[in-house]
């Protein structure tokens, strides 16, 4: 009962903390840029007028379009439960691995790029060719990504992966790896842009195009989500865990803070990099990812000398 | 008499009775489905001749994989090519079917010569075909002719299963049977050449030299990348998309074989018995969601008359059971949870990385790579299949050959519904099978398993890691269908009104079915990032009435393969020269030849005397 109460706890930090990490991304952006911009609690008033609108669903479209964002949501959410955030194992961890969850992840993009083509526009093919072709790149180096931490640990369970001490070589560079592949995953520059609705540069926004009101908000939460879940585990990758337990109180909130911290220094990191590149072509991609691939080589290597 | 035969000629121990439970499990739904998928297609006489084949073929195929003898097998496996080429030139109307069926039987017999020269250096140390006395005559060969018997093998076989280069006429020959037996032989023939390198290589032979696995795993991680970026190119015919992909299925059980006999010749037992249980469980896997994407491409050709998905669309209305089985096909192909596929994958991942994680020194770095391999073939597949699936059922139907599509009949249903159900089983009931397989692969390799666990409770568990390694695919289903009802609840809970209305066009306003992407369009991100290994050949012409006004437009594109260009045509080139030059020795007349009886005379008595 203690383990449902855990689980449920973390989903609905997922679920209530994911778009304030956008919005705090978004902000830093914005102040980069010298603007204004939107208030950091935006994404939030998004979903709110996104749930309280009329839906429009394409007449040629299918019930692969209407179930998609349920399928989308539900595996997000369940990736959500196999990262390890305030406890020290992941609150379902006998669930699955880092490789279950990334197949888990793969099962909300499948019905994504699915349900991109079924409302027939070029659009929607278009962004679904490429975030197929883009993810199938991310794939191998992931894997190496994997691979490299979970050598150095001895085991593909998260909830092992990260130690009390100095943090090895390996970790660093698996997460530099895991930094690029995130980029490309949470659909940013310089492999995608989440700010641009123009029809030919884009890729996710491009899937989900045809979807508005309730799906498309189901849809964007998601995406907040699966976002969150990255920087938890590249955090989980790079930084000390710090604390064995709570010893006291201040000592707990302390941790909290600095745990809370780390994602905020990986989102400035991400902003930053947002800022600084530019779009890439589309087949630039592939070499962006190839680049992750070897520093995933380079990772494995590091693993399997042991530092 | 009966009792001499079970004894002598047939052997059933675990291995055996895997692979015609494999047999059985396709056929009997392939079977059912041909009652309605033969009607209305051939003639009467023709589906008696089919009924016939498929039973011949079925029952030579059991036979392959229960003999004990080699000269028995060699036969049964003859018998089971030619009944299978008779199926390949079922529709001997079409050309097509007439060239593929050329191809096959020109590649299977350069296949079984390879196993014939194989069997005939076993049977010289063993002065037996026994399986057995083949068995021990192993065990005191000299190393060398162990390394030749197994080259032969492995070629031999690995051109039935379809590992590149020798897969050139899978694509050309599954694709052309009836679609219940493409789907018999994708998901089993082949499977029967994996039962060979099982049986002859691990059992038999006993795996010597480390570089065997290598060499296997090689081979597999090549096949596995071929087959699919071919697989994901083919846009004109869903069923040889299929066949591709069959390649790349082969890879990936191969994989699980070819790590098996690596750690077997490195020492590490259990790593061995695990990833053989990876590699078999892909294998029925396979045999499972091959057999019913097949079957479902057989629904949509009987539905619509083409196989060409760019002609295709909006099935989906048309035919809403056989989209819903061909998307359980897809996702479990695809290797997605809760379905077969996931677990299988999963479990060869996890074989790499115990691998990677006990092997010594460059060997972990080699398993890793392969596994990255496979990583971005499973990538691929789910593209592949985004496309199969998204171009055939959904949008708009793109030609009148989907207009007039209806549901196909209750036994072809009923065939794909079982095969759908068992990809569900077998991904919940993971425990269970890797239970059996452990049995199955210990009589393989012959390790004692009794020590050995892969699972506790309802997780399945690596004891050999530092720590354990946990997945419950109940649980992930039941995770993700809770999240799902109750995302659908809080999504309902929100009443507000969903309007239809068109697609948007960016402000035009009759979008049609030519606005859509097509498969062609959907695989070209991938043919120009693999265009280093597709070679893909591409022409524009613009055809103007006046300078400003182009009238249409022509497209054309399509990949070379390099197997063909390569390997195959310089060989065929190569035979062609040399039949021309051996026409001069045979120009007709009868007093050259008169010439050469007498000179084979007397080289003959010269020999002769000699001895």
């Amino acid at each position: 009962m203690a383990k449902i109460f855990t689980v449920l706890l973390q989903l609905i930090f997922f679920i209530l903390a994911a778009p304030f990490l956008s919005g705090f991304i978004a902000k830093i952006k914005n102040n980069l840029r010298m603007r204004k911009g939107a208030g950091i609690f935006q994404p939030y008033y998004n979903l709110a007028k996104l749930f309280s609108k009329a839906e429009v669903v394409s007449e040629t479209a299918s019930w692969i379009f209407r179930a998609s964002p349920f399928a989308v949501i539900a595996s997000t959410l369940a990736a959500a439960c196999l990262i390890p955030v305030f406890i020290f194992s992941a609150p379902m961890h006998m669930m699955g691995d880092f490789l279950a969850l990334i197949f888990i992840f793969a099962l909300g993009r499948f019905f994504m790029a699915l349900a991109a083509l079924d409302a027939g526009s070029p659009f929607g093919g278009m962004g679904s060719s490429r975030e197929m072709f883009i993810s199938s790149l991310v794939e191998p180096a992931l894997c190496l990504v994997v691979f490299a931490v979970a050598l150095q640990f001895g085991s593909t369970d998260i909830s092992v992966i990260g130690g009390m001490g100095a943090v090895p070589v390996s970790s660093v560079v698996a997460a530099i790896a895991l930094l690029l592949i995130i980029i490309a995953e949470t659909s940013r520059l310089p492999v995608d842009n989440q700010e641009t609705h123009l029809e030919l540069t884009m890729i996710h926004e491009a899937m989900i195009l045809e979807y508005s009101g309730r799906s498309l908000a189901l849809i964007e939460l998601a995406s907040y989500i699966k976002q969150m879940v990255w920087f938890f585990l590249l955090a989980r990758l790079v930084f000390p865990i710090g604390l064995a337990g709570f010893i006291s109180l201040a000592q707990g909130a302390g941790w909290i803070l600095w745990y809370l911290a780390r994602i905020a220094v990986i989102a400035v990191i991400v902003a930053l990099i947002e800022v600084a590149a530019a779009k890439m072509r589309l087949f630039r991609a592939a070499d962006f990812l190839g680049f992750a691939f070897v520093l995933g080589v380079i990772a494995v290597v590091c693993a399997i000398l042991g530092v | 008499m009966a009792n001499f035969l079970a004894k002598q000629l047939f052997l059933f121990d675990p291995l055996s009775l895997f692979f015609l439970v494999v047999i059985c499990i396709v056929s009997l739904p392939s079977a059912v489905y041909s009652f309605g998928y033969l009607k209305g297609e051939y003639s009467s006489k023709k589906i008696i001749v089919a009924w016939f084949l498929l039973f011949a073929f079925v029952l030579t195929m059991a036979l392959v994989v229960s003999v004990r003898n080699a000269f028995a097998f060699l036969v049964a496996w003859e018998i089971m090519s030619l009944v299978s080429y008779f199926f390949v030139v079922f529709d001997s109307k079409h050309d097509k079917s007439i060239q593929a069926g050329l191809i096959y039987i020109v590649m299977t017999h350069a296949g079984t010569a390879f196993l014939t020269a194989a069997f005939l250096i076993m049977h010289k140390y063993a002065h037996s075909f026994d399986f057995f006395a083949i068995r021990n005559a192993c065990q005191v060969m000299p190393a060398q002719i162990k390394n030749i018997i197994f080259l032969l093998l492995l070629i031999g076989f690995g051109t039935k299963a379809g590992i590149v280069p020798m897969h050139i006429w899978l694509p050309y020959a599954h694709p052309q049977a009836p679609s219940h037996i493409s789907s018999i032989m994708s998901g089993v023939m082949i499977k029967t050449a994996i039962y060979g390198i099982i049986r002859f290589v691990i059992f038999i032979l006993g795996v010597s030299s480390s570089w065997w696995g290598q060499l296997v795993l090689v081979l597999a991680a090549a096949t596995c990348f071929a087959g699919i970026i071919y697989a994901l190119m083919e846009g004109n015919d869903i069923k040889r998309l299929l066949a591709y992909s069959s390649v790349e299925n082969i890879g990936i059980i191969l994989l699980g074989v070819g790590l098996a006999m690596f750690f077997i010749s490195m020492g590490l037992p259990y790593l061995a018995v695990f990833s053989l249980i990876a590699g078999l469980y892909h294998l029925i896997n396979h045999a499972i969601f091959k057999g019913l994407l097949f079957l479902c491409a057989g629904s949509v050709y009987k539905a619509t008359g083409t196989r060409d998905i760019e002609k295709l669309g909006g099935l989906i209305k048309k035919m809403p059971q056989t989209a819903v089985y061909f998307l359980i096909g897809a996702m479990a192909i695809s290797a997605l949870p809760p379905l077969n596929g996931f677990v299988s994958e999963w479990l060869t991942l996890q074989a790499f990385f115990l691998g990677a994680l006990n092997a010594a020194g460059g060997a972990k770095l080699f398993l890793v790579i392969c596994a990255a391999m496979l990583a971005l073939t499973g990538g691929l597949a789910a593209a592949c299949f985004v496309k199969a699936f998204g171009i055939t059922f959904l949008a708009l139907p793109r030609s009148h050959y989907v207009v007039n599509a209806k549901e196909v009949s209750l036994s072809m249903r009923a065939g794909m519904l079982f095969l759908s159900a068992l990809t569900v089983i077998f991904g919940l009931a993971a425990v269970l099978v890797i239970k059996i397989l452990t049995k199955v692969a210990a009589a393989a390799t012959g390790i004692d398993t009794n020590s050995m666990s892969f699972q506790l409770n309802n997780f399945i568990l690596n004891p050999q890691s530092a720590k354990s390694i946990y997945l419950s695919v109940p649980l992930i289903a039941l995770v993700l269908v809770v999240l799902g009802i109750v995302s659908f609840a809080v999504y309902n809970l929100c009443r507000k009104k969903t309007q239809v209305s068109q697609t948007w066009g960016c402000g035009y306003y009759r979008l049609g079915p030519r606005n859509e992407y097509t498969a062609t369009a959907f695989s070209k991100p991938f043919r120009i990032a693999f265009s280093f290994f597709l070679l893909p050949y591409r022409k524009t012409q613009k055809i103007r009435e006046t300078f400003y006004h182009v009238k249409s437009f022509s497209y054309e594109t399509h990949t070379t393969s390099v197997f063909k260009k390569y390997i195959y045509l310089p060989v065929i080139a190569w035979i062609f020269k040399s039949a021309k030059f051996m026409r001069k020795i045979q120009p007709g007349s009868i007093h050259l030849y008169l010439s050469y009886i007498f000179l084979t005379a007397f080289l003959l008595i010269m020999f002769m005397n000699k001895f």
